[in-house]
């Protein structure tokens, strides 16, 4: 497939979006915004990513459309570059190297050969605002030192600056002051406000600053939620400005609309205000949007508004304040509890997201599937709140099973815990709430664990606390004589030597449950509830336990606190000891992030590739993603970067031309066929489409270009296939879907590749083949076979 | 400093009453305002804003409207129909005339000040010729439908604007018929139940009609072709008062929920002659309805419901800044409305129409300092003296024997005689009171009560000699200049010796008692006096005046202290001289010559001579941690003025005997607590 080259650290997603404002294109059909590297470009009428432009080597911090050409796009980032692209193709054009770290951008209609960006000199603290002048050049890397300086103390974000009156003047805010450089006359004015300790002046400083398009006149935000338009403000004496008031916190940003009839405001209330006139009766809001509101944006053209929020959504609106599409990313939680989990089901990474939230993200697509609300309460935004926070997660039975652990803890005594057991529910597509446990033990609970064996009829749950107890939880009938039901019982509770327990973790095959007491770990019997044996080690206590798999599953391993790495034989009760550094690893990637690596997962791939060099092997199954302390996620890729590009930027230049998604045809024409087919059959059940995005079948048929395609007469049944809903007892589903991909893949690619794909498989089967085919059904099994013989039919005849 | 025993009074429920109407007369500086009792009172802002000039209301007199025409002739005119003048220098109601169109509900001078234009309730407007007497009906205009509730005049004097009921008007005043009728629009918040009534108006030079209604508008109308130019909805209530500054750059405008908002007319962009009026900042320094503003050239003025005058300097056009561009808010009048006995205890509290006489509560406990003592006798509200009539008390007084309460209205002057029998007290009105005790501005009784001095409005002092039962009229000193100017403030010294009186304007005048003869006139200055006081023994006039300089005057010797002399020279405490309210009161400690005990609304001090005077480096008001000091650093400390700032407001202090003090305070929470309450507003977070 790929030739063996070294493994390279890839940002995957979700990076803030919301870092900076969003920029419109001048006929506000694109929104543009910075994504730590990169820079998306998103159709503002179907919200889906159109491009990604990838270049910078540092984060982008400032965006702006090039005044002289309303489809080139400039882009500044820490790495010191200004770079210009070509926002329709996707094409850098040009890149001036300016050589500081640049912090905001700006540029203006009438000085076309140079533009405004901030930059930090010596001290860490201390900002400038410079213009740049670009030179005119042909050459694609252009040098670009001319520099001027504008302004000084001023503060670093973007939102603190802003150009008026066509370009007469700036103005800059930082902490108390207004400073206001007049570009004709050459003067600075200062404006102080009085920042004295007493109760009605304290948060008197500014937030961001907005600048009147047509008339001489600043609108300044402050700490305090109020809002200021200052006038007159070329005499330092005679100046003047009024109050408008209506934000209780702090105002995060504000834009004036394109005539300047009207100013926008938001802040932590999540509400968009409208001030029209810019009088404090004539308002209209926007309520309820979902959070924080950072960065309020309007398009050129004056017909869509948007909004950043502090959830990383960007939220586009109507100039009638409607809102009409939302681009949701990765959303950031202050503290990730639930660890990264991916949802069998979907194959979405799982997450807190927003409070009481546990999000479903689409690692391809880099976007938010869905959000679960957990807690079901309102969230009070207020620091002083301790909130209800989720702290567990885990899923069951190949995501039939949700369930969710959340606690608040005001002082040390008083502890609120819940346990919620949620059940997939086909028709709605989504969680349903089975089961409430308050108080499922008496002190925090520090693992959960579902036992996935395929065989075990009954779901089990258990639960390790801290209390020093663990609790197996099973799925009883709760049926009574209105409706059957089913609901989760606790079935068994352990302990040992009154140790907390701090792990737990079931056996592949579901027979043995480990569960750790401190530095012991015990082995329990999951038929019986039996103590089989226990392992001490002193060697710290224990976090975490894994029990092998496939070949390995006589291995349990353990990871102490000390940083040791424990493995025990469970045949022979023996015991390895590896500290991280000493044995052998079989990979090592150094300085894989600039910051700090918090969460990492192993997503199994849909399509095994094919390392054989020793080094890589563990990435042949699942891929790799880590999360960072700025919640930015990382993967490990082998791809080298011009063919990560291409394939999407080919896929895209195809939506593109579309005004609509392509899924809304299909969609629409098989919503039509099924409203036809329920209304001719009343009494059979509803049954709703799957989540067409989440179908890889569909997705890959879509993406594939038509050249290369099989027959159409031939992929009309695995594309039916693939839209039909499984039946729910087939509990081995995921296998033969993952056999399908396979076939489907390796019909795509090349023929030399082909053999490749095979020798992999082959190799992967002798490996573990042995160990699946013990566990699986005769049914299955058959099934399995025929698929097989099914699909390689046709790929010889190819 | 010494330690005193202090009775803490709070029981003197004493409410001003609410503004009406404020007139700022550019020329001297001074403004008139007048309050819903129909009192009219003249401050001096050039001399740190001290209420000069007081005129006593009068029940049926509630004034509407109050203009200052001719330079410095102040009219107003109110729901009785008249149209009254006032003479500033006698103090008195110079003529009333009736302008027979009913109730008068606003009235403005011609911008030439010669003419007087007054809307009536039958809908007419009628314009007075101002003579150099009197003023003189002209004509009438055409003669509208409603109410005419506000007036303004086109700065060139040819158009006028009148604001009515749902409708403004313009008059050609050449003619005298309605060239427009701009019809305003009734809705307030969607609802369009309630009449939209038209509370100001405003005609600026270049055709801008400015209104504000009762629907929370001002709008701006162009008077060629009687359209609406812009709205601005400022307030969920009433917008009832507006005011424009003489350059025409800048107004104001007060609302029912006690808010004031400044408009400004700001360029739209610096390079252009294109100008917008801008609202900026808006002043929430009153609780009520702001029923009346004005605008000095250097300041923005309110007063509505809540009693306060409120004067808010524009910072930009402070030229240094130094205390004229602190906010001001004047509540409490600056005379004495309280006067003691301090043989018997008894305190006589002043109201509009009626007086009260307390007996104080007395104690048997003792304590060491800052206790709060038990009263074994609570205080003792003896008698309430109702007035005849509906005109207000001007002044009162008790004897220091307390057997005689004199007080005047502006007609009549009444005496008592009070005799106490154990615990009842009986009172008998002294009959027959001569004719020219017919109107006093203050009144004082001599230290032994024998002799009572009376400051006439004509200028005239009289001396009255009180016996058991009867009175004898024993010498008037007459004005000795032509010039008739009323006497306000009056001081006797305590031996009976002296009397110093002070007028408006001019300097003290002392006069002998012993030969009836005028003794001297203490050096003029430029700033109206406050309070006098003279020593025991000493015979030293100590003078306040409204700058807050204290001068004491040697009388025997008719020359300035040495003291006195000291402090001129190194000046006085930067503080000091910022204090906001004038000093009303000075009183002498009977067994200590060198102290002067005074205070004004906000602090009690006493000045010990002695000590060494403070420079402005010195902390002036002692922080109470001090007490807590050595001794020595006390010593080192100490300077001459030891202020308490322990009661506030302070309406009056006074040494009872040589260890007790009574302290009379009003809070402000008590007065607001007996208006009427405000506009209910919604507040956040509650």
């Amino acid at each position: 497939m790929v030739e063996e080259e070294s493994l390279r650290v890839v940002r995957c997603g979700g990076s803030e979006l919301n870092f900076r404002r969003a920029v419109f294109s001048a006929d506000s059909k694109y929104i543009f915004c910075v994504s730590g590297d990169f820079v998306k470009v998103y159709s503002t009428a179907t919200e889906e990513c159109v491009h990604i432009l990838h270049g910078h080597s540092d984060l982008v911090t400032g965006l702006q459309l090039n005044p002289s050409n309303h489809l080139q796009l400039y882009s500044c980032s820490f790495d010191g570059t200004i770079k210009l692209w070509d926002y329709i193709d996707g094409i850098l054009i040009k890149t001036f190297t300016v050589g500081h770290k640049l912090h905001a951008l700006f540029t203006l209609a009438h000085t076309k050969d140079s533009v405004f960006v901030t930059i930090n000199k010596e001290k860490p603290d201390i900002f400038q605002l410079v213009s740049v002048k670009l030179p005119k050049s042909s050459s694609q890397e252009i040098e670009a030192k001319e520099t001027a300086f504008v302004l000084d103390y001023i503060n670093q974000s973007p939102k603190c600056i802003a150009f008026g009156n066509e370009g007469e003047y700036v103005a800059a805010v930082r902490d108390f002051y207004l400073s206001v450089y007049f570009f004709k006359k050459k003067t600075t004015s200062r404006f102080t406000l009085s920042s004295s300790r007493n109760r009605k002046h304290a948060k008197n400083n500014f937030t961001c600053v907005a600048c009147h398009p047509k008339e001489d006149c600043i609108a300044s935000g402050h700490k305090d939620g109020k809002i200021r338009l200052w006038r007159n403000f070329d005499d330092d004496k005679k100046y003047t400005y009024t109050c408008l008031h209506w934000h209780h916190d702090m105002v995060m940003d504000l834009a004036f609309s394109v005539t300047g009839t009207s100013l926008l405001s938001g802040g932590r209330e999540s509400v968009l205000v409208e001030w029209r006139d810019a009088t404090e009766k004539n308002k209209e809001f926007l309520p309820r949007l979902g959070a924080t509101i950072e960065h309020i944006s309007v398009s050129p053209a004056g017909d869509l508004f948007c909004t950043s929020h502090s959830d990383n959504k960007i939220i586009v609106i109507h100039r009638n304040l409607e809102a009409s599409a939302v681009i949701q990313g990765l959303v950031k939680d202050k503290n990730i509890f639930t660890g990264l989990i991916i949802d069998p089901r979907t194959r979405a990474l799982v997450l807190n997201g927003k409070p009481g939230h546990l999000q479903f993200y689409s690692l391809q697509s880099d976007k938010q599937l869905y959000n679960l609300d957990i807690v079901q309460q309102e969230y009070i935004s207020d620091n002083d709140l301790i909130q209800i926070e989720l702290r567990k997660a885990a899923f069951g039975c190949q995501g039939h099973w949700l369930a969710t652990v959340e606690q608040r803890q005001e002082k040390e005594t008083e502890l609120e815990l819940q346990m919620k057991l949620w059940a997939y529910n086909k028709k709605t597509q989504g969680f349903v709430l089975n089961t409430k446990v308050s108080m499922p033990h008496e002190d925090h609970i520090t693992a959960l664990c579902f036992c996935n064996a395929e065989k075990f009829e009954n779901p089990t749950l258990v639960t390790a606390s801290k209390d020093g107890h663990f609790k197996v939880w099973i799925l009883t009938d709760d049926s009574d004589i209105y409706k059957k039901a089913v609901g989760w019982t606790c079935d068994f509770v352990g302990s040992y030597h009154k140790y907390q327990a701090t792990n737990c973790c079931f056996s592949e095959d579901g027979s043995l449950l480990a569960v750790s007491f401190e530095e012991i770990v015990t082995i329990w019997d999951s038929e019986t509830w039996e103590l089989k044996c226990t392992f001490c080690q002193r060697a710290g206590k224990i976090r975490y336990l894994c029990f092998g798999r496939w070949t390995c599953s006589k291995y349990l391993l353990g990871a102490t606190e000390n940083d040791i790495l424990c493995c025990w034989n469970l045949l022979s009760c023996a015991l390895f000891v590896f500290k991280p550094s000493e044995p052998r690893p079989l990979y090592i990637q150094k300085k894989i992030s600039r910051e700090e690596v918090h969460w990492g997962v192993f997503v199994p791939r849909d399509v095994p590739e094919s390392f054989t060099s020793e080094a890589y092997q563990w990435l042949n199954r699942s891929q790799f993603y880590f999360l960072t302390k700025s919640q930015s996620l990382l993967t490990f890729s082998a791809k080298s970067p011009e063919e990560k590009l291409t394939p999407t930027s080919k896929q895209l230049l195809a939506e593109e031309s579309l005004p609509t998604t392509p899924f809304y045809f299909i969609l629409g024409r098989h919503r039509q066929q099924q409203d036809e087919k329920l209304n001719d059959a009343l009494g059979n059940e509803l049954v709703q489409l799957p989540l067409t995005e989440n179908i890889p079948a569909i997705s890959e048929l879509l993406h594939t270009p038509a050249h290369v395609l099989p027959s159409a007469s031939f992929l009309c049944s695995m594309f039916i296939n693939s839209l039909l809903l499984s039946k729910e007892t087939k509990s081995a589903e995921e296998i033969p879907d993952d056999v399908d991909m396979e076939e489907e893949k390796g019909s795509d690619d090349t023929d030399e590749e082909n053999d490749f794909t095979e020798k992999a498989q082959d190799t992967n089967d002798i490996d573990l083949g042995e160990d699946i085919i013990h566990q699986l059904s005769k049914s299955e099994e058959k099934e399995l076979r025929k698929l097989r013989k099914v699909d390689y039919s046709w790929v010889t005849t190819l | 400093m010494g330690e005193f025993r202090v009775h803490r009074v709070r029981f003197f429920n004493y409410v001003p009453s609410g503004i009406r109407c404020v007139a700022y007369n550019n020329q001297s500086n001074r403004l008139a305002v007048s309050r819903t009792d129909g009192t009219v009172e003249i401050y001096n802002l050039s001399a740190n804003y001290f209420q000069e000039k007081f005129f006593p209301g009068h029940e049926s007199r509630t004034t509407e409207a109050l203009c200052w025409a001719k330079g410095q002739r102040l009219f107003s005119a109110g729901l009785n129909g008249e149209i009254i003048e006032y003479d500033l220098q006698a103090l008195n109601i110079k003529y009333s005339m009736d302008a027979f169109g009913g109730p008068i509900w606003s009235m403005t001078a011609s911008p030439s000040g010669s003419q007087l234009l007054i809307g009536c309730e039958d809908g007419s407007v009628k314009l007075f010729q101002i003579t150099s007497d009197k003023i003189q009906f002209e004509r009438n205009f055409d003669r509208q439908k409603s109410r005419i509730l506000s007036l303004s005049w086109h700065p060139s004097g040819t158009h006028i604007a009148a604001g009515s009921i749902d409708y403004i008007s313009v008059f050609d005043v050449k003619s005298g018929s309605a060239t427009h009728k701009m019809i305003v629009d009734r809705r307030y918040m969607g609802v369009s139940k309630r009449k939209c009534i038209i509370w100001g108006v405003t005609f600026l030079s270049d055709g801008t009609v400015i209104s504000v209604d009762s629907a929370g508008k001002v709008q701006f109308w162009d008077s060629a072709t009687g359209t609406l130019v812009k709205s601005h909805l400022i307030a969920n209530a009433d917008v009832q008062s507006i005011a424009v500054s003489d350059q025409e750059d800048s107004f104001v405008v007060g609302t029912a929920e006690g808010t004031v908002f400044h408009f400004q007319l700001v360029s739209v962009t610096s390079n252009s002659n294109e100008k917008q009026w801008v609202r900026t900042k808006p002043f929430q320094h009153h609780t009520h309805d702001v029923r009346a503003v004005a605008h000095s050239p250097t300041a923005l003025i309110s007063g509505g419901t809540d009693t306060h005058l409120v004067i808010r300097p524009l910072m930009e056009k402070v030229e240094v800044k130094n205390y004229d561009a602190a906010l001001r808010k004047i509540t409490f009048p600056h005379r004495r409305l309280i006067s003691c006995s301090k043989k018997r205890h008894l305190l006589l509290f002043q109201f509009a129409h009626h007086l009260e006489l307390w007996r104080l509560g007395s104690t048997v406990a003792t304590g060491k300092n800052g206790d709060i003592l038990p009263l074994s006798k609570n205080a003792d509200h003896l008698l309430q003296l109702k007035t005849k009539g509906p005109e207000n008390i001007i002044c009162s007084s008790i004897s220091p024997c307390g057997s005689w309460i004199a007080c005047s209205t502006a007609s009549r002057f009444f005496l008592y005689r009070l005799s106490y029998e154990r615990d009842s007290i009986s009172l008998q009105r002294v009959p027959k009171m001569p004719a020219f005790l017919r109107s006093a501005l203050q009144i004082l009784f001599s230290e032994d009560s024998t002799k009572l001095f009376v400051a006439s409005n004509q200028g005239s002092l009289h001396i009255i000699q009180l016996s058991e039962g009867c009175f004898k009229h024993l010498h008037t000193f007459q004005p000795q200049s032509e010039t008739v100017e009323a006497m306000c403030l009056l001081a006797v010294s305590p031996d009976g010796n002296w009397l110093a009186a002070s007028g408006t304007s001019a300097g003290v005048r002392i006069y002998g008692l012993k030969e009836l003869k005028p003794h001297c006139t203490v050096p003029a200055y430029n700033f109206p006096v406050t309070a006098l006081g003279i020593a025991p023994n000493t015979n030293n006039l100590v003078i306040a005046h409204s700058d807050q300089q204290v001068f004491e005057y040697s009388i025997p010797d008719k020359q300035y202290t040495e003291w006195s002399r000291a402090i001129q020279k190194q000046g006085f405490h930067h503080l000091w001289l910022q204090r906001d309210t004038p000093i009303t009161h000075i009183s002498f400690h009977p067994k200590r010559p060198m102290h002067i005990l005074l205070h004004d609304a906000y602090m009690f001090c006493i000045i010990d001579k002695s000590l060494p005077l403070p420079n402005d480096k010195t902390l002036l008001y002692n922080p109470l941690s001090l007490t807590n000091e050595s001794d020595v650093i006390r010593r080192r400390t100490a300077h001459a003025f030891k202020i308490s700032k322990k009661y506030k407001p302070l309406l009056f202090m006074e040494l009872l005997d040589e260890r007790t003090l009574v302290a009379v305070e009003r809070p402000l929470d008590d007065i607001i607590a007996q208006l009427p309450p405000p506009i209910k507003k919604k507040k956040f977070g509650t």
